[in-house]
């Protein structure tokens, strides 16, 4: 299966004639390790071509619509003029982030701050320039942790020219949380973007990602995310995405816990046309510890594909999953959950749940959690269902005086807060709660773009900067 | 039942050593040449005089089988099958009849007993002459009697070729298409026989079923065929195989049932699988590549599967249900053992597409040795399911650290009004629950039967009476030297 070569997409094409011509360029801020790699993974993918409905991972997502669009690769340098931030002006009270920003692909920042080197020994900033000055530690870890699995991820590695990087050296532990923004301004577009995120032993990081859109134009965003935590180490990361309905992001994440590392993520989608979230765990030392939360508020006809991927491949280690979905109107979800247990990796302990709502006749829902598991010391559970409000509860809402919109309304938020409760910087759980609440009114479209202003309505939003100028 | 004439075959292998030699020669004008071809179906077809409908059934399943690739989604892992070095039809042979008891492999007869099958039923199993074939011609004829008093049409399929032309006509590929999958085109392509049920509106068939007890009994052979049909109100319990050790010297099976039920009428089918399984090295047995489907075509209908597997190297099987009528249950009971180097990869599909449909799954995967035990199970629920409901439970249990247990269920729902619950757990024998038993003065390996026993109730309860008994004391001894 899969062996058969299809036809070509118009995409596939301006991809690998945007690869030939313009390959110095591309390659500009490579380390040698990363040229080789872009060369080998251009040939994958045109071995390959795109992921397509035959594929089992790729079965209920379908992204021929995409293949089909003419989109442009854009890989200019955007001379900086104003910072993101102040233009996405993220005054949650009491969140102090520091903001990352990725405009269509490029890190962008002024100059001086492309890539900073704190106090503490933390590294930040753009990927490309982190190539030039820390080659050792980029070519440590580029690559080693996501496995090239499928067209997209070949196609990122051979394309991606710039992202975030973060290093956080041994017994460092970040105050500030990080906030990664990713936005594309101009239309048309196809991004393949790269992030790198390293956590030596003991460090400690609470990094915020957002996707949002600025604009309706279509898109088409490539991510890779590899994410390495060394020994003792403990990450909370945060995914935010907020798009038009015209914008496909797919989002691979990769992360490799070393012995006793803590994960946790929380996987936010509230809009998009296409999202696709691929988490990849490899617990790769013992004692690793995680938590995988999603929640997702889909409608029109939005599609939403989470795919969790949980590798114990040593003992002792702990999983948890829970996602859990609201689908509207003609929306579809996917949840793919998979939990691998390698033989010898026993004491494991490996649990996995996927809810789902649906809201009308027309939205629909596949979920398949998966077990693989190869040792016998170990306590696995999945459990997975599609079902509806409970009409007892809006009974009992209704017969106390709520009128039934307020009490469906109580009632699919109590659900979502399970997801919402764990977020532990207080601020941003306010902000993404009103969020929620805002999402489930329908009041909350992507015209409010950067979702962080969201707890205090009635301050003024900013807005009327002219994105073009940028 | 298979047959008996094959149980003959394994044990003439173990006793008479110089006996097969000798007989592979003398019957070569009854057999298809080796390999499969265009001739190979004309063969079997004009060897067993079938009418040119279903030679042109037959050919058009052989082109399209040879349009398909083998599928290779299955967690299993085998060397690949060479379709052209297997013999696709070899003619029922007379065997010789062994004198008495006393020249069966002890090892057999020992199982035998533990099974607690009586010894009558023992030498007809065994295929002892004795009276016991007497026996069973009366138990026939009895049998004959009975279904004939209630116009229950119960014979080989090819019989019903035969007899009831019309009938096979109307139903026969109509649940599983030749077009379904791989080993449904070349089962429909070179099928030696199998049974056809038939049971008239309103009858309640008074006795179980089964094709151990069939009339006729012929060997059907490696390339099964059952077609069972309930008309309106009717009901039908019906059993295919049974607990005692079958082996065959068949490497590949692909067998087909279909079913299909009308208004109200209920089918209850029971398996149990007890083909080789292969040495304790992982040499040889079974590939088992089945494809079963049942069709809830009236209102009300329903159809329950109920599986206890505990033999061949290789399960491919997925016994399914489509719920096309209002108001129509499907159910799947199933109990997987798969022990030294065993794999099975089974599960079942629901699809519902009737109003108020119900469908109920439990499956208990039981895994030992080096062995590999998958669930695979898809419940979709089609747009206009109004009020589906389904309830999954598929539990694993590891005996052993170098087993797997496996679980892949795909849900697929496409109505708001639908309510579908899965669960899963794996997990081994808790040490509590073994050192209770065992200071009880249970040893280890019979506290394991009968943990494993008690693990496997929900779906053991659901086999007719005589059989459930059997299959209890199957389990153990499947899993019989699996504790370390």
């Amino acid at each position: 299966m899969g062996k058969i070569k299809k036809t070509v997409y118009p995409l596939e094409e301006i991809l690998i004639r945007h690869f030939s011509n313009h390959f110095e360029r591309l390659s500009s801020h490579d380390i040698p390790k990363v040229t080789k790699m872009r060369r080998e993974a251009m040939a994958a993918f045109q071995q390959t071509g795109f992921p397509h409905k035959k594929m089992e991972n790729w079965r209920n997502t379908d992204m021929e619509g995409v293949y089909e669009e003419e989109l442009a690769v854009f890989d200019r340098e955007i001379p900086f003029e104003k910072a993101l931030s102040e233009i996405f002006l993220c005054e949650v009270h009491g969140f102090e982030a520091r903001v990352l920003s990725v405009l269509n692909g490029s890190f962008y920042s002024s100059e001086e701050e492309k890539l900073t080197v704190d106090k503490n020994g933390v590294i930040v900033g753009s990927l490309a320039k982190a190539m030039q000055e820390y080659p050792e530690l980029v070519e440590k870890y580029y690559g080693e942790i996501m496995q090239q699995t499928d067209g997209f991820k070949s196609l990122n590695t051979a394309m991606a020219a710039d992202g975030v990087f973060i290093y956080v050296p041994d017994n460092v532990e970040v105050e500030n949380t990080f906030q990664i923004i990713n936005i594309l301004n101009k239309p048309k577009l196809v991004i393949n973007v790269r992030n790198l995120i390293i956590l030596g032993k003991n460090a400690r990081l609470r990094l915020l990602h957002c996707d949002d859109s600025v604009n309706h134009h279509a898109g088409f965003i490539n991510k890779v995310s590899e994410t390495y935590l060394g020994e003792n180490a403990e990450l909370e990361l945060y995914k935010l995405q907020n798009l038009n309905n015209e914008t496909a992001l797919l989002n691979q994440t990769a992360i490799h816990q070393s012995a006793n590392s803590r994960l946790k993520v929380n996987v936010l989608s509230l809009n998009g046309g296409l999202i696709r979230n691929e988490i990849t765990d490899l617990m790769n030392g013992e004692g690793a510890w995680s938590d995988i939360r999603g929640l997702y508020l889909m409608d029109q006809q939005q599609h939403i594909d989470n795919q969790v991927f949980v590798y114990h491949n040593m003992p002792h280690c702990n999983s948890n999953q829970l996602f859990k979905g609201i689908l509207d109107n003609e929306a579809t979800g996917v949840f793919n959950g998979y939990i691998y247990v390698a033989r010898d990796a026993q004491q494991t302990n490996a649990f996995q749940r996927n809810s789902n709502i649906l809201l009308t006749k027309t939205a629909q829902v596949d979920t398949m959690p998966h077990l693989e598991i190869y040792a016998d010391d170990v306590k696995c559970s999945h459990g997975a269902s599609v079902g509806q409000l409970d009409n007892e509860a809006l009974f009992y809402l209704m017969q106390r005086g709520i009128p039934f919109d307020d009490a469906r309304m109580l009632l699919l938020y109590a659900y979502a807060d399970a997801i919402i409760k764990e977020i532990s910087i207080s601020a941003l759980r306010i902000s993404i709660e009103d969020m929620v609440k805002r999402r489930l009114r329908g009041d909350l479209s992507i015209c409010d773009r950067c979702v962080l202003h969201c707890s205090n309505p009635a301050s003024p939003v900013i807005f009327d900067i002219d994105l073009s100028k940028i | 039942m298979r047959d008996e004439k094959k149980n003959k075959d394994v044990l003439e292998e173990v006793t008479t050593g110089e006996y097969k030699y000798g007989f592979v020669t003398d019957i070569e004008s009854d057999q298809a040449a080796k390999g499969l071809t265009e001739d190979t179906v004309r063969f079997i077809s004009k060897k067993k005089n079938e009418p040119e409908w279903l030679l042109e059934f037959r050919l058009k399943a052989y082109r399209h089988w040879l349009t398909l690739e083998e599928p290779d989604w299955a967690l299993l892992h085998h060397p690949p099958i060479d379709y052209q070095d297997i013999i696709y039809y070899s003619a029922p042979r007379p065997k010789k009849e062994l004198e008495n008891l006393d020249e069966i492999d002890p090892e057999l007869l020992d199982t035998f007993n533990k099974l607690g099958i009586s010894l009558e039923e023992q030498k007809r199993l065994s295929g002892v002459a004795v009276d016991a074939v007497i026996d069973s011609v009366s138990v026939k004829t009895t049998f004959q009697d009975t279904l004939a008093k209630h116009d229950i049409i119960f014979c080989s399929i090819s019989d019903a070729v035969k007899n009831h032309p019309d009938l096979v006509k109307k139903y026969l590929g109509t649940v599983v298409p030749y077009t379904d999958n791989y080993f449904a085109a070349l089962n429909s392509a070179v099928f030696s026989d199998g049974s056809f049920c038939y049971i008239p509106k309103g009858v309640r068939c008074p006795i179980e079923l089964s094709t151990y007890f069939r009339i006729n009994a012929a060997n059907t052979g490696q390339f099964e065929r059952t077609l069972l049909i309930a008309d309106e109100g009717a009901y039908v319990s019906y059993l295919e195989g049974c607990t005692a050790p079958m082996r065959d010297e068949n490497q590949l099976h692909a067998a087909i049932v279909e079913i299909v039920t009308y208004d109200d009428a209920e089918v209850k089918y029971s398996t149990v699988q007890n083909w080789y399984p292969g040495s304790k090295e992982g040499k040889g047995g079974i590939y088992n590549f089945v494809t079963k489907r049942g069709l809830c075509k009236g209102r009300n209908s329903k159809i329950s599967w109920t599986q206890v597997e505990t033999g061949s190297a290789i399960t491919w099987k997925y016994p399914s249900c489509i719920l096309l009528g209002d108001n129509s249950v499907g159910e799947f009971y199933s109990v997987a053992v798969t022990n030294n180097y065993q794999q099975a990869d089974t599960g079942t599909k629901m699809i519902h597409i009737g109003k108020n449909t119900k469908s109920t799954i439990i499956s208990k995967g039981i895994s030992a040795g080096r062995s590999n035990n998958s669930y695979r199970g898809l419940v979709r629920v089609s747009k206009n399911a109004d009020n589906a409901r389904n309830y999954s439970q598929c539990d694993s249990l590891l005996l052993g650290d170098k087993c797997g247990a496996h679980t892949f269920p795909y849900i697929k729902t496409g109505n708001d009004t639908a309510i579908v619950e899965h669960e899963a757990t794996t997990s081994k024998i808790s040490d509590d629950q073994l050192f209770y038993c065992q200071q009880r003065g249970i040893d280890k390996e019979k506290a394991i039967g009968l943990i494993v026993n008690g693990y496997a109730k929900q779906v053991l309860n659901k086999l007719p009476m005589e059989f459930a008994v059997e299959a209890q004391k199957l389990l153990a001894i499947t899993l019989e030297g699996s504790v370390g």
